[in-house]
């Protein structure tokens, strides 16, 4: 029955994916609408049904193989289900956002000014949009390597089609490009992770690994002769790597910005709500082999602070209303990741979760923004947009009160988990982690509440006034509200049973020493209401809301300031203009370095040096001995009587002798 | 019943025959030499089918074995059979032969019944390649396969095929003299010509180290290893289209085939002293070709380039048990490389079968292969393009394609061999990436930039057909593969164990 259940949850999207994608022409685009909204809805009900057993009433993690996709060696490669806390909570995350996603997009790919009426784009759009949920939910319920490499995989190539999904702008096939190839530089150590685990575990099974792991942590590997690593810190590098490029760490973050050349509703569902929590998911998954490895959880965290830090300040400076959400996006990935690294699962995971709502709200609302801007997305069009759309407003205002975690919304309670977690935190780097964070938090509070000024409030654009600008149609409204329900209200019962552990319950491990949730738990926590009455005068709230007022200061107050100040600095400007520069490098560096030498291989040494220099003058040479050859084939008698005479004596002499 | 039906010499001369009477009865009549092929090929793939039903898994011996001397003084024998090695290829044959003459359908106008033919010959000859147990009748086979071959590409080939079709042949025909010599003197030894018994005959260092080196002479250039491997861009841009898919489909696989029928059960002692080479040379296809494919402006060229770069995993796969005994003491791990190198040689001949007849349905209405010439098709062909991306991404090695299980299987295995090797050959999920889907871009996507491209044409019914099949069998493939690996499983132990025992 419960494998029934499951199967249904994962497939349900998969059918919606085939009929809207292959018969979108016959079922017109209500049609297509219908199945994949179906399909996901189904999902999402069951999902729900699903949640309220292994989370709300805590049953036993299920574990089960759906299908054998092959054995070689003695090693089953599967296709299965572990279900417990973990998956059953990301499955209703992933299936109720991929839910309001599917409805909003009715609304917001209504008309598209890049594709002919004839093109059935709509069709394709969720074809892809329940592909993704497919894939999402197959890498989220797998109990083993194998299937979170597919899903790891699948929701990558989906993300591809997507961000590409303006086939005919240079612009997007360019993003999607790279958006790949960056991901496969993550998967690239991914896949020898995994290597890893078949070499040193010999199984792709989850439950079999974490058996072995007590048994397998002392193995050291000779990385070059003399040098020997930890095999689990090395294994989990690896494996981070892939995290890296899936939730857009530094340095494989670059793809991530660019990703917004696709369509609004798929920056929301994949680049913000779920696919790019993969890597924390993955992390949390694997707690307790990172519990085991001090120098893969610093670097978990390291690199976590720093891209939390550093992408939160790019965002100060960007002017198209998607580019801030997305460097928001990067900066807050940055903080579930640092969550990680301290040993803090639950709180990064509390993050993913609240994240998943505020800021797939955020991003939709940008969307209705769009919709109603006549699809420009440069905040310079906007200001003033309150009284033209009011649902639309409240909507991002409660989803930049979360983001920034103003007290008792969403947000507030996993932010201020994480940072109080890594306050407790004595591993390498957790205090250069917690001031970056700590200052993230007036950043974030800043560009957030910049863009609602610059959107909302002020002066009316020259567009604003000229044009008409009204609210959103109900598709695209309904699901803001939907959204902007729990991104305001989950944070208050969830962060009890968050901080204890027993949300997660075993679904995630941390060894009693580095527990700091239950540090935290134990020194701070009464109750959720004290909680936030008592964070009021903490330095997080303080920046936050100092954050909020420099913001209006500048944007509401003084609107020529932000010029001046752009003058005053412009190489700190600069500097985060080109966002530190990696695009840059890696155009110089990777791009063209690789195409050159790629040239090189292909022009001097397969063709110069192997083609013409080994092979034709290999058949010249033959060539040419052969000719000189035939010129003892000349047809005369007494040539070759000749010949014969002198054999003959030269044999003579060589017997005689 | 089926034991007594000589099915492998059906699977042989039904075709060669078929091809014969396409020759006559087609001439002047097109539409009968075409009707005629189908129906031979579609007869061949068919009957080939009870060739995996009615397989046995559990025995690595040879089965639907086939018996009669041939020429009894020097011991010569008519002797076929297949094993779990041989069979999958047997049927990657007949079933490409299938999609060769669909292809050729309506795009080959001039002298139909004699392209028809040549393609029919080289069907049945290919089959004799993968099941002759006799080494004579292997080599007739393996060199009878050039004749069709070159007067197809000589025949119906581009501008520069007389070029391409000698480059070709030479380089084939010198490779496989070497394996001839080496037949003779194993036969000289053992009184015998058949491959089951070079197998088990025991043979000296030196012996076995110079056959070594004489059968990599032949099944390098075949494969094509580096630095071998020049022939092989120029005889695919020059052949017509169903030429250059049976090249990479089939033709590639014989070599693969040789290591694992010859050189590692035939010379363990020769495979476990060189192994390093085979495995350097197989690592620079991987990452130097890859970056070689980057390079290429003509589609043909890139695809041909990336199935040298693909089929480096195959040849990674064969030799990595050695290394894995040596470093760990026992044979865990090497069966995972040796069957991720021969699922591989099915998908690539999946792939790059449907790469290169997706390149063939736009130069059939473009002619040209520049990939300079197109941008935007996707706006014109859409399903052409869909399953275009099908076929790049399982080229790239998606997991859920066939692309991904022979490469995953191999990386996993390398990485146990030594993790640098494995480290080496993971790169090509960021170079075959690379070269595969930044060509996606400036072919499919886009804006239609051009006249030509704005009055392309979306695939025709015939053209689906063929894309929808290979696109299934990829998505098949990638998705369950169990199948095809139980049916090699206990030839591929067998086989590990002749390559671990030495015979000095």
């Amino acid at each position: 029955m419960l494998h029934t259940i499951l199967t249904l949850i994962l497939v349900t999207p998969l059918i919606g994916a085939l009929i809207a994608g292959l018969f979108g022409r016959q079922i017109g685009r209500s049609g297509a609408h219908f199945v994949a909204i179906i399909g996901v809805a189904i999902s999402t009900l069951l999902s729900a049904y699903i949640f309220n057993m292994f989370v709300l009433n805590s049953t036993e993690a299920y574990n089960a193989s759906l299908y054998t996709w092959l054995v070689s060696d003695g090693i089953r490669f599967e296709i299965g289900f572990m279900i417990d806390q973990l998956s059953a909570t990301m499955m209703l995350v992933v299936t109720f956002v991929s839910l309001m996603v599917h409805i909003y997009t009715v609304g917001y790919m209504d008309h598209d000014e890049d594709y002919d009426h004839n093109d059935p784009y709509y069709q394709r759009f969720f074809s892809y949009i329940s592909l993704f949920t497919f894939s999402m939910l197959s890498l989220v319920m797998a109990n083993n390597f194998l299937q979170l490499f597919f899903g790891w995989e699948a929701v990558g190539l989906v993300s591809y089609l997507l961000i590409g999904f303006y086939m005919k702008r240079e612009s997007a096939i360019q993003a999607n490009l790279k958006a790949f190839l960056v991901n496969r530089v993550g998967d690239l150590g991914f896949i020898l992770g995994i290597a890893v685990i078949f070499v040193y575990f010999n199984t792709m099974d989850y439950n079999e690994f974490f058996g072995q792991l007590a048994a397998n942590k002392d193995v050291m590997i000779e990385v070059i002769p003399g040098v020997e690593w930890s095999m689990i810190t090395l294994m989990l590098i690896l494996l981070f790597i892939g995290a890296m490029g899936k939730s857009a760490q530094m340095p494989l973050h670059v793809w991530l910005p660019e990703s917004m050349e696709g369509p609004t509703p798929i920056s929301a569902l994949i680049h913000a709500a779920t696919m790019v929590t993969a890597g924390v998911f993955l992390i949390a998954r694997l707690s307790p082999a990172f519990e085991l490895s001090e120098t893969a959880l610093s670097v978990v965290l390291i690199v976590g602070a720093l891209t939390a830090f550093l992408m939160g300040l790019v965002g100060l400076i960007q002017t198209d209303i998607k580019r801030v959400v997305a460097y928001s996006t990067l900066s807050q990935l940055g903080y579930m990741i640092a969550a990680m690294g301290a040993s803090a699962y639950a709180a990064g995971m509390f993050h993913v979760l609240t994240h998943a709502f505020f800021k797939a709200l955020l991003f939709l609302a940008a969307g209705s923004v769009i919709i109603a801007m006549h699809h420009k997305q440069e905040m310079s069009d906007m200001g003033g947009l309150k009284k033209y759309m009011p649902i639309t407003y409240v909507a991002m205002l409660v989803g930049s009160l979360a983001l920034i975690g103003f007290p008792g919304f969403s947000g507030f309670f996993s932010k201020d988990s994480i940072l109080l977690s890594l306050n407790e935190a004595e591993r390498f780097g957790s205090s250069f982690s917690y001031v970056l964070l700590m200052a993230g938090v007036f950043i974030t509070a800043f560009y957030s509440f910049r863009m609602f000024f610059l959107v909302f409030h002020g002066e009316e654009s020259e567009y604003v006034k000229t044009h008409q600008i009204k609210e959103s149609p109900w598709v695209v409204t309904v699901p803001l509200i939907l959204l902007a329900i729990p991104a305001a209200l989950m944070g208050l019962p969830m962060i009890e049973p968050m901080l204890n552990g027993t949300y997660f319950g075993d679904s995630i491990y941390v060894e009693p020493a580095n527990d700091v949730m239950l540090a935290v738990y134990t020194n701070y926590f009464h109750g959720a209401i004290d909680f936030v009455v008592h964070s009021l005068l903490t330095l997080p709230v303080i920046l936050a809301l100092s954050g909020v007022f420099l913001a209006w200061l500048l944007y509401v107050k003084l609107p020529t300031m932000p010029a001046k100040l752009k003058k005053m600095c412009p190489r700190g400007f600069y500097v985060l203009d080109s966002a530190y520069g990696f695009d840059r490098f890696n155009d110089i560096v990777f791009v063209d370095g690789t195409r050159k030498l790629g040239h090189f291989f292909s022009r001097v040494v397969d063709t110069k040096i192997i083609d013409v220099g080994m092979v034709t003058n290999t058949f010249t040479a033959v060539a040419n001995s052969a000719k000189a050859l035939r010129q003892t084939q000349t047809g005369f008698l007494y040539h070759y009587a000749f010949v014969m005479i002198l054999g003959l004596l030269v044999m003579l002499v060589w017997t005689l002798w | 019943m089926l034991t007594s039906f000589p099915i492998l010499s059906t699977l042989i001369w039904l075709p060669i025959l078929g091809g014969l009477l396409v020759l006559f009865a087609g001439r002047n009549n097109d539409s009968a030499a075409k009707w005629l092929s189908l129906i031979t090929v579609g007869l061949t793939f068919i009957l080939s089918i009870p060739l995996w039903i009615g397989f046995d898994n559990s025995t690595a011996s040879m089965q639907f074995v086939e018996h009669i001397a041939w020429i009894p003084m020097f011991n010569i024998n008519y002797h076929l059979g297949v094993d779990g090695l041989s069979m999958p290829l047997v049927l990657l044959t007949t079933f490409t032969q299938v999609l060769v003459v669909a292809s050729a359908w309506d795009v080959i106008k001039d002298r139909v019944e004699q392209y028809m033919g040549a393609f029919l010959i080289m069907g049945g000859i290919m089959v004799g390649v993968f099941v002759a147990l006799d080494s004579i009748l292997f080599y007739v086979f393996w060199e009878a396969l050039l004749i069709p071959m070159f007067i197809v590409i000589g025949k119906w080939g581009g501008p520069r095929r007389v070029y391409a079709t000698l480059k070709f042949f030479l380089y084939t025909f010198l490779g496989s003299v070497f394996m001839l010599v080496s037949f003779l003197y194993m036969y000289s030894q053992s009184g015998s010509f058949s491959i089951l018994d070079f197998q088990a005959m025991p043979l000296g260092m030196t012996a076995q180290i110079l056959i070594f080196l004489a059968f990599l002479a032949a099944f390098a250039v075949k494969i094509p290893m580096f630095p071998v491997h020049t022939w092989l861009p120029d005889a695919h841009v020059e052949a017509p289209t169903a030429g250059s898919v049976v090249l990479a489909a089939i033709m590639l696989k014989m070599g693969g085939y040789g290591f694992v029928r010859f050189s590692l059960p035939i010379t363990p002692d020769a495979s476990m002293t060189l192994d390093w080479l085979i495995i350097v040379l197989s690592l620079i296809a991987i990452v130097y070709i890859g970056m070689v494919a980057l390079a290429q402006n003509d589609m043909k060229k890139l695809v041909a380039y990336s199935s040298i770069s693909h089929m480096g995993f195959v040849t990674l796969g064969m030799f990595l048990v050695y290394d894995i005994v040596q470093s760990t003491g026992s044979m865990q791990g090497a069966q995972l490389g040796m069957e991720g190198a021969m699922v591989q040689m099915i998908s690539h001949g999946f792939i790059s079968g449907a790469m290169f007849l997706a390149i063939g349905v736009l130069y059939d209405r473009m002619h040209t292969r520049e990939i300079s010439a197109y941008s935007g098709v996707v706006n014109k062909m859409p399903w052409f393009v869909l399953f275009a991306v099908i076929f790049s991404m399982a080229n790239v090695g998606l997991p859920g394609t066939s692309g991904f299980v022979g490469e995953f299987m191999v990386i996993l295995s390398a990485f146990k061999a030594n993790l640098w090797y494995g480290t080496f050959a993971a790169l090509t999920l960021v170079i075959g990436a690379a070269y595969t889907l930044w060509m996606v871009k400036r072919v499919f996507f886009g804006p239609v930039t051009n006249e030509n491209v704005e009055q392309l044409q979306d695939l025709n019914k015939r053209e689906f057909a063929i894309m929808a099949t290979l696109a299934v069998a990829i998505i098949a493939l990638g998705v369950f593969p169990s199948p095809l690996i139980e049916v090699m499983h206990t030839s591929v132990g067998q086989l590990l164990v002749q390559a671990t025992t030495s015979k000095l």
